[in-house]
């Protein structure tokens, strides 16, 4: 790797380079992990397995458990099933505007779930929700039809904003899947029918599974649609039962040891279902990719075809356009529990959220963190993906191990970790400052940045490099001249991958901030519980449009910037 | 009566015809070639005998059953065809086993279990992949995982086999060897092959007949050595094999090159349709040019080894022409002058196309 004279030193570039990725991780993940595990299981440096199995006989931590599990498990059976017969609808049939409701089946992916939820417990709580009233108006129904404060409404909530991992996942498949495999069956004799049960769903059954995995662990460790639809009525899930114990005793280290035992069992079931969608994808990913590209054969529903153009509209518009329009609706009433008629309605809440200090803070805060975090992390992502793709020195094997760390984090998790390693006992204290938050930041999504990066990294074959150092450029100018020009649309991926959700992020935030330190979604979550719906909603109409405007604007933008630099 | 019968058959994409009223009949038991350089109509034309793409105008017939018709407004689906079709990226399902893949068209067909094992185990004998049957297509090579689809396609016993450059994703050493194995499973089973290709030589191999298209256009059918002896016009004679054009004038009825007159005339007679409006040029294969003591007089440029051939490159005045010749008449060195004669040359209008190959 480096020059001949260099080959005798025993510590060249490559190995300051992986020793510094190397502490990054440690001390960024393995750390708050290990003080996790320390915490839960040693109780005064004695180990304590009888302390943890009281906690989890408990009623409250044990039902918070199978509350997660049943609700994991819900999402993620009604994601598959929706997510994959869009995907198919859009893929494999001729439903007319293709095009246009492959681009609104994303929409779902940027609205924050937590935004939603409040949404449509405005609409659908059992004593206030305004559609509740409606049909309790209409048909002169005793109590109300639908009770979305329950079990069913958080799996019906969830599965809504989470279906999309299962999407896109089989869409994608669907879409490099080589059309002659299906041909193939069709010339054999095989009717539409049977192509689809023998040939296309058995061959994108491994991205099914892989986005089914995706939602079950998001499901599994998410906080905001339980916390804002379940605690009123006593349902916890993990995440929220921890938030709970720990609010509830301001802050003391029993719940926080609670909290850590809790989270063990959040990390043991993320590390599960990890090792079974890495074992599903290494022996059932088959190459399916076409070589042409043709067009598929596309099933014609004839007479179903515009029904079921509607029942997309239909779904849209139930799942996007009202929760959004509520939401905004809501943010301009003058009193929350008006009806919506002009005269109720003012922009004054939604001048007053730039005029607050509180809301002002959380904008300003949640813009500058998420800011600096995606830009940090995809700076140490590449570094850290460029030494496991690229780079050949010892020690490396480390560096893979700590690298797929991060992706068995839940939020939570990583708040907790944070909590127990950053605040004085290493000597340095962050405790109720945003650099808590930076910190846990960068360890919730450095997965996102290194499996960005080094999916980039990995199309850029070593022979490039090679010719450019056989052309005499240094190691370091082959980095800048040819490997970062090359990668740049994944580390521009991985920006976003991480800005987008920082601006929005909850789970982690709300264990985390302090009292000058909320974030928007904190803040959001805050107004809410403390009964200022329409404050709330104020904001989160405007968090709404910035993140809008970041998927959109900003991401467009520099997709151009992108191509024009090139051509 | 004719395996196949394409009546006045058009495909159109958008404002391009992709095929323009093709005329076609194809006899019984026959290996009938589409060659044509890509682009030119000739898998959409396949994919219309298999029935992946419907008839834009005209009918096809197979064994003088309707299949589809744009007057009829009659479409059969492929399923319905009971063809045998082998694509060029293979297309084996890679969840199931070679014998799985064989096997599934057969089930398909609701047969008896016992005939359903024993036709797979003779399309996988034929097609030497008996100690194959367990595995899974990924772990095996592009050759033997092309000789899957093949079973798969020998197994139905189909009326017709149709094959979409079943060759061209495999090595050339490997290509030239499967030619051999199609053309005997096709002697041995008897069915009738439309094998479509842009590699002429394939095609001159394998073919009974062949059809050669240029953008959407038929431009000739007939059997490959009359194709390649008496190609239809210019851009025939230049697809086929290796061409040399040679832009010519005519003066007191001797054939000069053009802008050559110096270097002597060009043996050859001058055809009894020739038109003194119209510029010509005159066609030859390299492997046809003789250098003799006589004729007209060229300077060599380049000469190349190929093996037992020998390639040159020789200037007339302004136009470079190659010449090919085996070693052991390697005659001419470079920078030498010598006379060449002309065996078979064909007259042509210098502003028709050719196929422009590199």
């Amino acid at each position: 790797m480096n020059g001949r004279p260099r080959l005798k030193k025993k510590f060249g570039v490559a190995e300051i380079v992986l020793i510094f990725s190397i502490l990054i991780l440690v001390v960024v993940v393995a750390v708050p992990v290990i003080m996790i595990f320390l915490t839960a299981f040693f109780k005064d440096g004695h180990f304590n397995l009888a302390g943890v199995i009281q906690v989890l006989k408990q009623k409250d931590t044990y039902m918070a458990l199978k509350n997660s599990l049943i609700i994991a498990l819900g999402v993620t059976f009604f994601s598959t099933i929706i997510g994959v017969f869009f995907a198919w609808l859009l893929a494999r049939t001729d439903i007319p505007g293709k095009k246009a409701l492959n681009a609104m089946f994303m929409v779902p992916f940027m609205l924050p779930s937590f935004i939603c939820a409040m949404a449509w417990k405005v609409l659908l709580s059992p004593r206030s929700g305004y559609i509740n009233k409606l049909l309790m108006g209409m048909f002169g129904l005793s109590h109300a039809p639908i009770d979305i404060m329950s079990m069913g409404g958080i799996i019906a909530i969830e599965t809504m904003y989470l279906f999309p991992f299962v999407f896109l996942q089989v869409s994608g498949a669907l879409e490099r899947m080589d059309p002659t495999l299906e041909e193939s069956a069709r010339i054999s004799g095989a009717s539409l029918g049977t192509i689809t049960r023998k040939i296309t769903l058995p061959l994108v059954m491994p991205s099914i599974v892989a986005g089914a995995l995706l939602v079950c662990l998001y499901s599994l460790a998410h906080f905001g649609v339980p916390s804002i639809l379940g605690t009123e009525k006593g349902i916890y899930n993990i995440p929220t039962k921890i938030y709970e114990r720990i609010y509830a005793s301001g802050g003391s280290y029993e719940a926080i040891r609670v909290g850590t035992i809790l989270a063990t069992i959040l990390v043991i079931c993320a590390t599960l279902i990890l090792k079974a969608q890495n074992l599903i994808l290494k022996n059932g990913r088959f190459q399916i990719i076409a070589g042409k590209s043709m067009r598929p054969v596309v099933m014609k529903l004839r007479g179903l075809r515009w029904p079921l153009f509607f029942v997309c509209v239909l779904y849209l518009l139930i799942t996007v356009v009202m929760p959004t329009v509520t939401i905004f609706l809501i943010g301009g009433l003058k009193t929350y529990g008006l009806s919506f008629a002009p005269r109720n309605m003012t922009w004054a809440n939604y001048l007053e959220i730039f005029q607050l200090k509180m809301t002002r803070n959380a904008i300003w805060n949640s813009v500058y963190l998420s800011t600096s975090t995606a830009f940090v992390t995809m700076l140490a992502g590449m570094m850290i993906s460029y030494v496991i793709v690229k780079m050949k020195v010892k020690g490396k094997f480390i560096l893979e191990f700590l690298g797929v760390l991060p992706y068995s984090l839940p939020g939570t998790v990583i708040a907790l970790g944070c909590i127990l390693t950053w605040s004085g006992r290493f000597g340095i204290n962050l405790y109720n400052t945003a650099g808590i938050i930076f910190v846990a930041y960068i360890a919730r999504y450095m997965a996102f940045s290194i499996k960005s990066n080094s999916a980039a990294l990995e199309q850029v074959s070593d022979s490039l490099e090679e010719a450019s150092r056989s052309c005499g450029a240094t190691h370091w100018q082959t980095l800048m001249n040819i490997v970062v020009p090359l990668i740049r649309p994944g580390m521009i991926n991985a920006f976003f991958l991480i800005f987008l959700p920082a601006l929005r992020e909850l789970t982690t935030s709300v264990l985390l901030y302090g009292p000058t330190t909320r974030t928007i979604g904190v803040a959001i979550y805050a107004l809410n519980e403390d009964g200022e719906t329409v404050r709330a909603a104020a904001l989160a109409g405007i968090a709404l449009i910035i993140i809008f405007f970041g998927e959109t604007v900003i991401k467009g933008a520099l997709a151009k910037f992108d191509k024009t630099s090139r051509s | 009566m004719p395996a196949l019968d394409l009546i006045n058959v058009s495909k159109i994409f958008g404002s391009v015809k992709a095929v323009d009223r093709l005329n076609l009949q194809v006899e019984q038991g026959e290996c009938f070639s589409f060659l044509g350089p890509s682009g030119c109509g000739k898998t959409t034309t396949l994919r219309m005998i298999a029935g992946f793409e419907n008839l834009d105008e005209g009918e096809l017939y197979c064994d003088g059953k309707l299949f589809s018709s744009s007057y009829k407004r009659f479409y059969l689906p492929p399923e319905k065809r009971d063809f045998g079709m082998v694509f060029q990226a293979f297309a084996v399902w890679p969840h199931m086993t070679v014998y799985d893949n064989v096997a599934f068209p057969l089930h398909l067909k609701r047969l008896q279990k016992q005939e359903i094992k024993e036709r797979t185990e003779m399309a996988l004998k034929a097609t030497s992949l008996t100690k194959e049957a367990e595995m899974f297509p990924q772990k095996l090579s592009g050759g033997q995982q092309q000789r899957i689809a093949l079973a798969r396609a020998v197994a139905i016993n189909p009326k017709v086999m149709l094959l979409d450059e079943p060759l061209s994703n495999l090595d050339p050493h490997l290509r030239e060897e499967m030619r051999f194995e199609i053309k005997e499973l096709q002697t041995r089973f008897g069915f009738t092959v439309i094998y479509v290709t842009h590699d002429q030589s394939e095609a001159m191999a394998l073919s009974d007949r062949m059809l050669v298209m240029k953008e959407g256009v038929v431009q000739q059918i007939d059997n490959p050595l009359k194709i390649y002896d008496n190609p239809a016009n210019k851009f025939v004679f230049s697809f086929i094999g290796l061409s040399d054009f040679i832009p010519v004038e005519v003066k007191d009825g001797k054939v000069f090159v053009k802008d050559a007159e110096d270097c002597g005339p060009v043996n050859g007679q001058i055809p009894p349709e020739y038109d003194p409006s119209i510029s010509y040029d005159i066609a030859c294969r390299p492997g046809e040019i003789d250098f003799s003591p006589t004729g007209v007089k060229a300077t060599v440029v380049r000469r190349t080894y190929l093996g037992d051939i020998v390639d040159y490159l020789l200037r007339i005045g302004s136009v470079d022409i190659r010449v090919q010749k085996p070693r052991r008449r390697s005659l001419a060195t470079v920078g030498e002058t010598c006379h060449l004669k002309f065996n078979r040359l064909l007259w042509y209008d210098h502003s028709e196309e050719t196929a422009s190959k590199t």
